[in-house]
């Protein structure tokens, strides 16, 4: 029986609010998928296009990125910032092949520890529905580097 | 005995071979020093000469185009036996290009687009007893550096005359540069803009406009004026030469070398300047920007994270 895909997610969270509820959903004991790999950066501001599309270049599946509420990033607008970069990147990715439902946004503060669970078990499964962003090998076109 | 330099194509559009063609009298300088071996654009050397050489005997190969066939991967893989540097010059070699763009679709896409309803040329065909074939188009679009080892880099679609001269003194100087760079001022475009000082310390904009919209005033910061320019995201070394016809800056010359992506961190850049918090008003503002790869990799899908359509191709550049 072919065992069931598990999709690859790479979470940005911001140190200040979403990091802070993936730490509470944590100490809370809250149960959810374990498909997420998070990684901290210090504001969702900082998240640099490069990092999302090297992220679904190097394997990941979904791409999500949590910030703090409007009006409330530490850094005042950093927030904001990631959201123009958002809604851009949503329309270039479809031109890539990428549905735009593997990049997702969240606002999830230090408090919503239990909005960590929903956010990552609903991608999950959007991802399963969806099935691996890449082609298996032999199904994509070679590349030069194997040609050789 | 002078060194001996080879130019060559693969898919690029020729306006390369004219950029060296446009050094003017420097051409003849250029001429002098050097002993040109292969320029299938101006002179009758043939691909059996170049075979015919040792190994290592032209002493600087430059190359322009994207590799997108098996003649142009096998051309590339010659010139690099025979070469002891190879550059990719211009935005084709160095970045994909242009042809690029093809890495959106597939190559039977791309025959599919353009031979629609038409007879479709074949591989292999034969005439009076002799087979003839063509080369194998690829299913994607490749930087030059992804075909065989690249020593440097000139910039741009095409380099300027004032890069490309330059390129060639720093080749010939001891020591020469870095391995892998990139010939070009390690700068922002906007730095060497004639409209430098008309850019407002803050540029915040609430809607972007093609150049198809509206007059772009001839003094004011283009972008400013909502045009997406990608100057602040671009390497400098043009001379700001759209600019200066009024137009704004596409991105030929590609990142600076902090950036590894650059259609990403020009995305980034533009935007950054969007001027709205709420959903809706800045997706009123993004909706003058019609076509997000086409403005932002113009030049670079292939050298891209992710090279074009994700899950068709292999990685871009890493």
């Amino acid at each position: 029986m072919p065992e069931e895909f598990e999709p690859k997610i790479v979470a940005f969270f911001c140190n200040w609010c979403t990091y802070l509820a993936a730490d509470l959903a944590g100490t809370s004991r809250i149960r959810y998928a374990p498909n997420a790999e998070v990684v901290r950066v210090m504001c969702s501001g900082r998240i640099d296009v490069q990092f999302i599309l090297k992220a679904f270049a190097k394997g990941a599946d979904g791409v999500l990125i949590g910030g703090c509420h409007p009006g409330d990033c530490h850094y005042q607008e950093g927030n904001y910032k990631a959201l123009r970069r958002y809604r851009l990147v949503q329309r270039l990715l479809p031109q890539m092949g990428i549905e735009e439902e593997r990049l997702r946004l969240e606002w999830i503060s230090a408090a919503e520890g239990d909005r960590v669970r929903v956010v990552i078990n609903e991608m999950v499964e959007t991802l399963k529905r969806l099935g691996p962003l890449r082609k298996a090998e032999g199904e994509r076109a070679a590349d030069l580097v194997e040609v050789a | 005995m002078k060194p001996k330099v080879a130019f060559y194509w693969c898919a690029s559009c020729g306006g390369c071979e004219e950029a060296v063609l446009d050094l003017a009298e420097a051409v003849l300088d250029v001429a002098a020093a050097v002993d040109i071996v292969f320029w299938p654009v101006a002179l009758d050397f043939k691909e059996a000469d170049v075979a015919g050489m040792d190994d290592g005997a032209i002493a600087i190969s430059f190359v322009n185009g994207a590799v997108r066939t098996s003649h142009q991967l096998e051309m590339a893989r010659l010139l690099r036996r025979k070469s002891k540097l190879v550059v990719a010059f211009g935005a084709c070699a160095q970045l994909g290009g242009i042809p690029g763009l093809a890495n959106l679709t597939t190559a039977s896409g791309v025959l599919d687009e353009v031979y629609r309803d038409m007879a479709v040329p074949l591989r292999e065909s034969r005439e009076d007893g002799a087979t003839l074939t063509l080369p194998e188009l690829f299913d994607a679009v490749f930087a030059l550096d992804r075909a065989i080892p690249v020593d440097y880099y000139v910039p741009g679609c095409p380099p300027s005359t004032k890069v490309v001269a330059d390129a060639f003194q720093a080749l010939l100087r001891d020591p020469p540069p870095e391995p892998g760079t990139v010939l070009a001022p390690n700068q922002a475009m906007c730095d060497e803009c004639p409209r430098r000082d008309r850019r407002p310390e803050d540029v915040k904009l609430a809607r972007f406009y093609g150049v198809e919209e509206r007059a772009i005033d001839p003094a004011d910061c283009i972008l400013a004026q909502g045009f997406p320019c990608l100057g602040p995201a671009t390497r400098a070394g043009c001379g700001a030469r759209c600019i200066k016809g009024n137009m704004p800056c596409t991105g030929c010359f590609g990142p600076t070398s902090a950036v590894r992506d650059y259609g990403a961190k020009a995305l980034c850049s533009i935007a950054s300047i969007v001027s709205g918090n709420e959903v809706e008003e800045i997706d009123g503002t993004l909706d003058g920007i019609a076509d997000p790869v086409g403005t932002f990799y113009r030049y670079s899908l292939p050298a891209s994270f992710l090279g074009g359509q994700a899950g068709n191709l292999p990685h871009g550049r890493q």
